[in-house]
């Protein structure tokens, strides 16, 4: 029991920051019907702007050495410097790799992602070689028990922050202007184009958002795990899309929930005992990790390819 | 006569190389109800995508309150005061009734003058009031119809657009369309109507304009045009 309720706490630490990045995934999704494969490398990119920030402008080494207020500016100001950094890489992206191609056959965009995606992890390999990279400790790290359960500091930072942006972004699409923007320009672009809309303009701040709430996740990323890799964002990228598929691609709540779950899954696969399996199928759970989070996507896909919570509405002409 | 506010001088518009419209020469003055008729596939639509920068003509001009329109955006478009309902209505079916009224009001800022034209929406269309809460994309053809209406007046045009409201609705809701119409009208609104029932058009038009292939080949008033012989043939069905 107590093993299962520490596989749940992590399980829910790891999916939150697939439910960040699934965010993105499904946000730009709704609104252009692409699946944007580059995301996940945004996603890296703000490991990579997080590291960057803790060793080269924060000199960072050793963290118990450092004040508490200095601490909490370290960690505020890179986390901000990740989702600016990501938001104005995804804009960028939008604009250079998919908005030339709107009007294009889809296939066009969905290659032009992929080379993005490319591009950007050469460009990271480039910058922090092929190897993974550790970072410092950006917290003491502190160890809590609630009854058997071990949870520390990082854990809840990762979920505070992860329940901040997914709470501000569901507020933001739901009541607010530009959230109403965004999503009259997924239902019928040019019927938002009629009502005054800007739509290249709703498209980019999409991008924007999405993007930024990767660079969040980068950040957090790094904190809980102490270390990226310049392909990390592939990996963890397919783990978010699955989350999206999962939750209902366009779908914001499906991709938070499909975050969630994948990562319990992938965490709960691990009680799959180390022990000989027949067929001489590898044992231990964190082999199967991988297998069954993709059985999963294509299940999902060959039963109810609209997820968890997404709905074809009847939509009467 | 008052002034001109909507102008099409010689407009081509194609469809790759297919040309649609062949040299439109049309224009809409304030307080008129003007109507533009036409079989399927004349270019009643294309000739308002042409307006509202959706497709872009190739040739001509087009000017609004003596601007020209024909090299802007949509979303620039309907800022200088012009709206339109578009064909199959076009509600965002996923949003609600309230939220769909909101984002007919979306170039606008003044929130207090946004809830009082919400609540004279209401009052011309009844039914949209009782739905605000419910999600567009279920309400009957009749109530998304008017809802398109609704919509388009929340951004307070000068000008009204209409491409074939009628389509899809019973004798009676049709009536009712018509009527609000002519009430939007007597509101200041001057109305672009675009329409097959060439009947129920005629009957509430000022001026009409025929359109048969691409071409205009008949403009005159809505009482010549419901004498002329063609028309009587081709679109109310008489002899």
């Amino acid at each position: 029991m107590t093993l299962f309720l520490q596989l749940i706490v992590e399980g829910l630490v790891i999916g939150s920051i697939y439910s960040l990045v699934a965010l993105g995934y499904t946000m730009v999704y709704g609104i252009i019907e692409l699946i944007n494969f580059a995301h996940g490398d945004i996603f890296m990119m703000g490991t990579l702007v997080s590291l960057f920030m803790v060793t080269n402008v924060f000199h960072l080494t050793d963290v118990s050495k450092m004040s508490l207020g200095g601490m909490l500016v370290m960690l505020i100001v890179t986390c901000l410097a990740s989702i600016v950094i990501c938001a104005l890489l995804g804009v960028l992206i939008e604009r250079i790799a998919y908005r030339p191609l709107r009007n294009a056959p889809r296939l066009a965009p969905l290659i032009s992602a992929i080379g993005v995606s490319l591009a950007l992890e050469d460009i990271a390999k480039a910058i922090i070689g092929p190897n993974p990279v550790a970072a410092p400790y950006l917290v003491p790290l502190v160890h809590y028990s609630i009854g058997s359960v071990d949870i520390t500091n990082t854990d809840i930072i990762v979920l505070v922050v992860a329940l901040v942006l997914m709470v501000g972004l569901q507020w933001l699409v739901t009541s607010t202007r530009i959230g109403r923007a965004m999503r009259a320009v997924a239902q019928d672009r040019e019927a938002a184009a009629l009502m005054g809309v800007n739509v290249d303009r709703v498209i980019a701040i999409t991008f924007l958002i999405g993007a930024g709430i990767a660079g969040a996740g980068g950040f957090v990323f790094l904190l809980s795990t102490n270390n990226t890799v310049f392909n990390i964002g592939f990996e963890l990228g397919l783990f978010a899309f699955t989350a999206a598929v999962l939750g209902g691609i366009g779908n914001l709540v499906g991709a938070m929930l499909g975050g969630l779950v994948i990562g319990l899954i992938r965490a709960l696969v691990t009680y799959i005992p180390d022990r000989d399996l027949p067929f001489g199928l590898p044992h231990g759970g964190v082999a199967w990790q991988d297998a069954v989070v993709f059985a999963i996507l294509i299940l999902i896909l060959v039963f109810r390819p609209t997820g968890l919570l997404g709905q074809q509405l009847a939509e009467k002409v | 006569m008052n002034e001109v506010m909507l102008q099409l001088e010689h407009v081509d518009t194609f469809y790759g190389p297919i040309q649609v419209l062949h040299d439109i020469n049309l224009e809409v003055r304030r307080g008129e109800i003007v109507c533009l008729l036409g079989a399927n596939a004349a270019g009643k639509t294309t000739t308002m995508k042409t307006i509202f920068g959706l497709v872009r003509p190739r040739r001509g001009r087009i000017t609004f309150d003596g601007q020209r329109i024909d090299n802007r955006p949509a979303s620039d478009i309907v800022r200088l005061g012009l709206a339109l309902v578009p064909e199959a209505r076009r509600i965002f079916p996923r949003m609600t009734v309230l939220e769909n009224l909101q984002m007919g009001a979306y170039t606008r800022t003044n929130k207090a003058e946004i809830e009082q034209d919400l609540d004279h929406v209401c009052q011309i269309f009844p039914r949209i009031k009782e739905r605000l809460k419910q999600i567009a994309g279920t309400l009957s053809g009749g109530e998304q119809q008017m809802l398109a209406m609704a919509r388009a007046l929340m951004s307070r045009p000068r000008m009204m657009c209409m491409d074939e409201p009628s389509m899809g609705l019973s004798p009676l809701l049709v009536e009712t369309v018509f009527e609000t119409i002519v009430r939007i009208r007597s509101e200041g609104v001057t109305i672009f109507l675009v329409e097959q029932n060439a009947s129920m058009a005629l009957s509430l038009a000022d001026r009409g304009y025929v359109l048969q292939t691409g071409k205009i080949v008949l403009s005159d008033t809505a009482a010549n045009l419901l004498q002329n012989d063609l028309v009587r043939q081709a679109y109310l069905g008489g002899s």
